[in-house]
């Protein structure tokens, strides 16, 4: 057994699960509050992406140093995907608070699909190559050859991120809001939550690491167009469900299990039906262990 | 309306406008290194957006009312002259008394008789690709009667449909590629195929519901296409399968002309066979079974339903018109390849089952007919084709949940009065 290979999988591994963590939040933080699998998450992430290329290169064009462009225009796709998912949840979720489970999922379908061909028309269906936003860091000598630069800058960023999450869901007003929201809606009303603003906060917090996540990784691989939202979107969903979904600890985890599985089977067995063993598992984790990982079993109330 | 709701709209058609921005009024390319700025679009998004919201606005002011309406389940009685209309706004009213109208019987089996005969006729009167465009749009309708056992009969949110469309198909090429098999050799085999295809799916996912339902039945569909992509050894892989024979009938040469009109027969029979189906299933004690699940799983069960065995059969059922279709498709258009199965696909045959209204037979076909036959039509404005079914699934879900023919629930009604 070739251990440079295994230890290179491993961070590779750890680069994706790392991305499907910012993106999978979003998804269980969604999930927690009203029930709903958010198909258009994926096109968030997407949507940050693009937002983000879009900036760098106007700046870039402008002559503005390396740094002051991965800044400005991280921060505006940022705020955009966020502007873009409370949106979302005011024209195609809000209206339907009431109504069948069935009907809020086919109309985030819709607007998924609203916004990869939005994207589409908007700008190109072509592949853009995405220039290397992340600056250049020196790698450790130990770690040399195994891990890069970019991939250092991932993992931190995303542990960063959850650090910060976490403090904010445990101590502050707001994630407290969440917690009794995603805990019993009605509830949270009676003791005077505002649940549309705490709903609005989430999907803008969601969003906002989503972005996250598609800056990180388009910087990463170089390149991007209109579809790369929605499979990552369903592997990050994967991997909320494998981790329990309502538990940030729990998408995490998920994120981490499912990258390195990836990371080993293509790298193990083959490459080319990667994107299958991210189903196989979602299916073999809903029969087994349909609460995932670090879940609550669902109680069916009647 | 009032002047601050105006005022209010013109906000949100600003909130559009910047949101817009990058996306809609920079373009860049970063291959030839370069940006187009197009700032006339930041005025149509404007434009759009005001008077889109106007509707917007108005369309949820009347939302109420129709949404009450919903909640009752429509009565048919006996005799429905006597279903008294709402009192309700213009359109309404005049689309109540046209819908007490249909419901006659004379009138529907007029309806009914009319729509037959004009469909026989039709390859004689128009062309040939009005013909080729209608064997496509018939096909989408059968897709979307099968769609609509699963999803508007048992709410069961199923995004992985096109999969068992590919089984029919693969079948067919393959059985014709290996074996030399005919087209009314293939039929029967593809309809078995897919039907185990469906009840291998539905298997795993019985005790799902909902949202990982959708889940496991897209991440289904991908792992089919993703197979059929990379057998390159048997299914060719992207390249696919080529020179389908086309349906033979009793060892005739036919010309392009007359298979067209054959296959357009095939597929018109197939249709027929379909809602014939779908409609005696419907109120069969299995069908009765699956509705009553898809209204409330737990209730169905402790009134004594079998789960497992309605949502198999629903499964079943659904994926058996997609394997037939999938096997005329393959001999209509002689090509198949991975691409003709995206997930995408599936959410075109959902639109349809969405915009006609899940669960009721007539408007899922003409659901079905609209979303492929207006496109068709409209060729310039094809690129916005997808982005148009995006916005109809969100509107729909929003405004007419029940699709533009709602579903008619039978319903018996217990009248106190005579009992005493």
């Amino acid at each position: 057994m070739d251990l440079d290979y295994f230890f290179r999988l491993f961070f590779s591994g750890l680069t994706r699960g790392s991305i499907y963590a910012l993106l999978a939040l979003g998804y269980t933080m969604v999930y927690g509050i009203i029930k709903l699998i958010n198909f258009a998450h994926g096109e968030i992430y997407m949507i940050g992406a693009f937002t983000a290329l879009i900036m760098a290169t106007v700046f870039s064009f402008a002559g503005m140093p390396a740094l002051a462009i991965l800044v400005l225009s991280s921060i505006i796709a940022m705020v955009y995907s966020s502007a873009y998912g409370f949106t979302i949840e005011k024209l195609a979720y809000k209206p339907l608070r009431k109504a069948p489970r069935l009907s809020v999922l086919i109309s985030a379908i819709g607007m998924s699909l609203f916004l990869q061909n939005y994207v589409l028309l908007a700008q190109t269906s072509n592949f853009l190559p995405y220039p290397s936003l992340l600056p250049r860091i020196p790698v450790p000598r130990f770690l040399q050859g195994l891990v890069s630069g970019p991939q250092l800058i991932i993992f931190s960023t995303t542990a960063v991120v959850m650090v910060l999450l976490t403090l904010l869901i445990k101590y502050t007003t707001m994630g407290k809001s969440m917690r009794a929201t995603s805990q019993d809606r009605t509830m949270a009303t009676l003791v005077g939550i505002n649940v549309n603003r705490v709903i609005s906060w989430t999907f803008i917090i969601g969003s906002f690491t989503a972005a996250l996540g598609g800056i990180l990784i388009s910087s990463f691989t170089g390149q991007i167009n209109f579809y790369v939202g929605f499979i990552a979107g369903i592997k990050a969903f994967v991997a909320a469900v494998l981790g329990g979904i309502g538990s940030i600890p729990g998408a995490v985890l998920g994120s981490l299990v499912l990258g390195m599985a990836e990371a080993f089977a293509a790298g193990y067995i083959s490459s080319v039906y990667e994107d299958v063993f991210a189903f196989v598992i979602l299916v073999l984790i809903l029969i087994f262990k349909p609460s995932g990982l670090l879940g609550k079993p669902e109680v069916q109330k009647v | 309306m009032t002047l601050q709701q105006i005022k209010k709209t013109a906000l949100v058609s600003l909130w559009f406008v910047f949101l817009t921005f990058p996306i809609m009024v920079i373009r860049v390319n970063t291959i030839t290194q370069t940006i187009t700025w197009r700032w006339h679009n930041m005025a149509f998004i404007a434009l759009g957006t005001f008077f889109g919201g106007l509707l917007w606005r108005l369309a949820l002011d009347r939302k109420p009312a129709s949404a009450r309406q919903a909640k009752q389940p429509e009565v048919l009685t006996e005799d429905p002259d006597v279903t008294d209309v709402k009192a309700e706004s213009g359109i309404a009213r005049r689309l109540g008394i046209l819908r007490v109208k249909v419901a006659q019987k004379r009138t529907r089996r007029s309806l009914i008789a009319l729509a037959v005969f004009s469909a026989l006729l039709f390859p004689h009167l128009s062309s040939l690709y009005q013909t080729n465009i209608m064997i496509t749009a018939l096909i989408y309708v059968m897709l979307a009667l099968g769609l609509n056992i699963v999803i508007g009969l048992g709410n069961m949110l199923h995004l992985g449909y096109i999969a068992f469309f590919a089984v029919g198909a693969y079948t067919y090429g393959l059985m014709h590629q290996y074996l030399g098999l005919g087209f009314w050799a293939a039929l029967p085999v593809a309809a078995v195929l897919s039907t185990l295809a469906g009840i291998l799916l539905a298997l795993p996912v019985l005790r799902l519901r909902g949202d990982y339902l959708a889940i496991v039945t897209l991440g289904f569909a991908e792992i089919v296409r993703i197979l059929l992509n990379n057998a390159r050894n048997l299914t060719g892989g992207p390249a696919g399968i080529s020179g389908i024979p086309r349906p033979s009938f009793f060892g005739m040469t036919m010309n392009l002309y007359q298979v067209s009109i054959y296959i357009y027969y095939i597929v018109l029979a197939a249709v027929v066979l379909t809602v014939f189906v779908v409609w005696r299933f419907e109120n069969s004690r299995i069908g009765r079974a699956l509705v009553a699940m898809g209204e409330d799983d737990i209730a169905a069960e402790a009134m004594g339903v079998d789960i497992s065995r309605v949502k198999l059969t629903a499964f079943a059922l659904g994926s058996l018109w997609a394997g037939i279709g999938g096997v005329i498709f393959a001999s209509r258009t002689a090509f198949i390849n991975p691409a003709s199965f995206t997930v995408w696909q599936s959410i075109i045959v959902l639109s349809c089952v969405v915009l006609g209204g899940m669960g009721s037979i007539p408007g899922v076909i003409i659901g079905a007919l609209g979303l492929i036959l207006i496109p068709e039509y409209l060729r310039a404005f094809s690129d916005y084709r997808m982005l148009v079914f995006g916005a109809i699934l969100v509107t729909m879900m929003v405004f007419r949940p029940g699709g533009l023919i709602q579903k008619r629930r039978r319903a018996y009604t217990f009248h106190v009065e005579e009992q005493k």
